[in-house]
This record gives structure tokens, sequence and C-alpha cells, in this order.
């Protein structure tokens, strides 16, 4: 029963494209942007744009597109109903009508525009997930967040917290797996009944885990100040990210490209 | 530069000071660790080692008494980031004291948070793991690891940051024996080879042979300390405090007593071997 063995954490497939190579603050932006541009867009030209851009992406990704597609699959439902609310509640020239359901061409045109803005949404930012590691991600956002610190958003005190969960879950992952075992080695039975009884049996579980994971927090904390953690301040990075000359191209290309398409579509 | 690196003067300590269940772990310990030197604690469960460990970085303050690490108060706040350069602590458990997602990051943290600029960081990251043979593994998750290689990368952790002390609490406590053969060879090359000070809190008899001294406790006190040779020559007094002595010692003790010629405070194997093939 080794469930936990090969987890990955986030989706990062790593690359040597040119998107991979991008510094993580650059992607942060654009897919920022883009997600900017996505809720602007009235016509279906925009949306081709945006698809267009979103497509070539991926191509110079080097990435196999079902990986890109493969984040819609948990959204589909969501999806689903949004072009369904829209189609069927929409008021204007009816097209068809099966009983007192109508349907209009308004209707049908909002839910497919909004069927599309919920589909290149998650592409766009699995993309950006895809091809950034964990932890550039996380120096990204730090960096992206340091000039916030002023206004109180403690940019370092986030990043911290984003590392020590993608270092722990693994961890804990493991420690479930063992008070499973260890629970059902006593007769404990995790996968039958209905949803609420499973659910109560998880609560056993969950007591130590809890437990354990209180204790590993406090010796973490001891060991991090035995290193001389005192916070952000005064801290210099092993890892400092460098904007390149491509960076910049990228960033002029991302931002004069949504000023047109949102502008002119 | 004093000859003394660490200095425990009538050291007390009380947990839970002022409460109902007030608890004196530590009672007037007096010690020195001279500059260089391997000092091994021994002692059971509640003796009052990890306290006493945790003493040394000012994790804990004294209650009554004084620690100073190359003459500074570790009661004064002033010292305490100096003394936590000087002075590196590596713990028990090898999974709760790594931060970072990867083995180079981890080593890197020490020396992130003393401020030492990015280039020189690699550099300093580059010579740890080297030192503790852990190159190979820079780019993997601490999860992917075993135990001892674990502790090693926390030892790595520490070297970076340039100490003249480590303080090893129980490093080996939860390890194989594979791993404990790891940690404990790592140790020494420091001590032999780096001259780095090194205080190692153990319940393991045989990890302390090698030590220059012993120390031994037992209710928050010192119980025994000396030379290890004459530590665990004294078999009778070491059983009364609930500890064993190496295996090869105490079965040199049965020889003695029962009229063998040989001597009481055998150590290694290969001692041991050499007396008896002599009274042949």
């Amino acid at each position: 029963m080794a469930m936990f063995k090969n987890i990955t954490i986030g989706q990062y497939i790593p690359g040597t494209s040119f998107i991979h190579r991008l510094d993580p603050r650059t992607k942060i932006i654009a897919a920022f942007l883009l997600i900017i541009l996505l809720f602007m867009l009235r016509s279906f030209i925009g949306y081709g744009f945006a698809a267009l851009f979103i497509f070539g992406i991926i191509y110079l990704s080097r990435l196999p597109i079902i990986f890109v597609l493969r984040g819609i699959r948990p959204l589909l439902i969501i999806i689903l109903l949004t072009l369904s609310l829209h189609i069927f509640m929409t008021e204007g020239t009816e097209i068809l009508r099966v009983w007192f359901i109508s349907i209009t061409i308004e209707g049908l045109s909002r839910g497919v525009m909004m069927g599309l803005r919920l589909v290149l949404l998650v592409m766009g930012t699995s993309l950006l997930t895809l091809t950034t590691s964990p932890i550039l991600l996380t120096d990204g956002i730090e960096s992206l967040l340091k000039p916030l610190k002023r206004i109180g958003v403690p940019a370092h005190e986030l990043a911290m917290m984003m590392t020590i969960a993608l270092r722990f879950i693994p961890t804990l992952l493991e420690e479930t797996e063992k008070i499973m075992k260890a629970q059902m080695a006593r007769g404990a039975d995790f996968e039958s009944g209905n949803v609420f009884q499973r659910a109560k049996n998880l609560v056993p579980l969950l007591v130590p885990l809890f437990i354990s994971a209180f204790r590993r927090a406090d010796d973490l904390a001891i060991a991090m100040e035995a290193r001389g953690y005192r916070g952000g301040e005064g801290r210099t990075k092993f890892r400092e990210l460098k904007f390149a000359m491509h960076d910049v191209y990228s960033i002029v290309f991302v931002i004069g490209f949504v000023l047109i398409i949102s502008l002119f579509f | 530069m004093p000859d003394n690196l660490i200095r425990f003067e009538d050291l007390s300590h009380s947990y839970m000071q002022g409460s109902e269940q007030e608890w004196l772990a530590l009672s007037g310990i007096n010690l020195d660790i001279k500059r260089g030197e391997f000092v091994v604690v021994l002692g059971h469960n509640g003796s009052g080692k990890s306290t006493l460990a945790k003493h040394a970085n000012a994790l804990l303050l004294p209650t009554r008494g004084k620690v100073t690490v190359a003459g500074l108060d570790t009661k004064d706040e002033a010292n305490v980031r100096s003394i936590r350069q000087q002075v590196g602590m590596v713990f028990q458990n090898p999974d709760n004291q790594l931060v970072a997602t990867t083995v180079e990051e981890d080593v890197a943290f020490g020396p992130e948070n003393l401020g030492v600029p990015s280039s020189e960081i690699h550099a300093r990251v580059d010579a740890a793991l080297e030192l503790v043979g852990m190159q190979a593994y820079r780019l993997f998750s601490p999860h992917h690891l075993s135990g001892g290689q674990k502790q090693r990368v926390a030892i790595a952790g520490m070297i970076a940051m340039r100490p003249n002390c480590i303080v090893f609490d129980e490093p080996t406590a939860m390890l194989d024996p594979v791993g404990r053969k790891e940690v404990m060879n790592t140790i020494l090359d420091l001590n032999k080879n780096e001259g780095i000070t090194i205080m190692h809190i153990t319940h393991f008899m045989d990890e302390s042979i090698l030590a220059d001294r012993v120390v031994v406790m037992q209710d928050g006190q010192i119980a025994l300390e000396g030379k290890p040779r004459e530590v665990f020559s004294q078999v009778d007094t070491l059983h009364r405090l609930h500890l064993d002595v190496p295996q090869v010692t105490a079965l040199a003790d049965r020889l003695h007593e029962l009229g063998f010629g040989i001597p009481r405070d055998i150590l290694s194997i290969d001692e041991l071997v050499s007396y008896i093939c002599r009274s042949e």
C-alpha cells in the first residue's frame, strides 16, 4: 500500500525550453495580465487571439498539450454548469424552444464565451505551474510581494510558510500512511461504509497526525532558532533571481499584446 | 584566545519556574569545554543532558549561574547572534531540523540567516557538502534521503555557518546501525581533521570510547568525569547510575574479578585480544 510513494507536489514538469528558463516573476506577471485580459474580452475574435497566445506558449514550452488540457478535467462540471446556465437563462431572440425551456442567440454566445474564458484561464495558469518549480514560484512570489512590505504584507513569512509546507507535505503523508497501517493492523476500517461513516473513521487518524505535526513544528522552530533564524531582516538569499534580456522582451511583448487585444476586441 | 570555549559556571536550570510543576533539571553544574576537545556527555533519560546542551547556544538561559561562549555571556541578548554562529547544534530527529526542499538550499539556510553574500554562500555550501560526503545529493529533496544522510545534511548545515563548536544532542538515537556509523565517522572527522570542538550528548556507551573526556550525568548533576578509560573502569558506579559499560569492558571486568590477569579499563576488542593472547 505505497499510495503516497510517488506523489508529486504541484504539477511541475522539468524542462529546458525558453518558457522554462524565464524568470518566475516574468511568468507570474504574464499569467496575471492574461487573467485580466480574459475578464475584459467581449468578442469571439478576442478569445481567438487569447487562445492563439496560449497555444503559442504551449508550443514554446514543448509540453505535450495533453498535460495542459488535463488541468481542465476537475473543473469540467463547473464549466458545463456555467455554460448551460447562460444558455438557458438568458433572454433575447429565441431560436429553439422545447416545452418551457428556450434557447436564445444571446444566451448561446454568452455561454460559449464564459466557457471559453474558464478553459483559457485554467490553461493559462496551469502553464505557469507546469513550467515553474515550486521553489522558484515561491521565490518569485516573495520577490514580487517585497514592495508591499511597507503596507504590512508579510512577504518573507508567506514564502517561508510555503517552503516549509512543501518540505513537510511528503513527511506528513508518509506519517499518515504509517498511522493508517498501524490502525488497520488493529482492525480499523477506512474503506467501507457511506461518506459519513468514512469521515467518522478518519477521526482516530487525524488526532495522532495533528499531535505529531505540532511536535514537529516545535522541534523545527528550535532548530531554526539554533541556525540563527530571526525572520527576514538582514537575511541574504542563496539563489538570487535575475531578470535577463529575454525576460524584458517577454514582458514588453505580453503587455503590448494585452493592451492591443483588450483595446480593440 | 582563551583556552576554554564554553564555560558552565554553577549552572542551574528549572523548567516551569514559579508554577506548581517547577522542576529542577540542572543543579550546580561546573564544566569547561576546551577548544578542539571532544567531550561526550552520557546519561540516561531525564538526567539533564539535553538541557545542558541547549544552554551551550542560548536556546535555554540559566536560572542560576552563568554560561559563557568564548567569553560572551549567553544571557546578554546582544551576544546571541555571535554565540549561535560559533556554537552549532544538531538534534535528535533528522526530519524535524531540515527546513528547505532541497539539500543545497537547506545547507544554505544558516549562512542566509547570518547575512553572508550570495556568492560566498555557494562556496560554503559546496565545501560543507564535500566534507560530509553528500555533494552527489545536492539537488535531492530531504524526504528521499536515509536517516543517516539527513543527519549528515544537518551537520553540513552547521559547518556552512563556520562554527568553532558543534553540539550534538543525541544525533544517533533515531538511526539504524549503518546511519549511526556514518554520523559518528563524520563527527570524528570534524574533530580530528577540522579542529571543531565537539560536545556529543548520547546514551550509547560505545560512542564515547574515542572521546577526550567523558562526563556522566545523573539527576541534573555531574556524577563522573574523566578520560574514557578512567570512567569506564568504574563498572560498579556506572551500574548504579543505570548505565552500561561497553560490552568489551564489561567482559574484561568479569575476567578481572574471576582472577585473570586482565586490567579493568579495557576499551576495545583489539586491546582485550592482545591481553588475552599475552597471558597465554
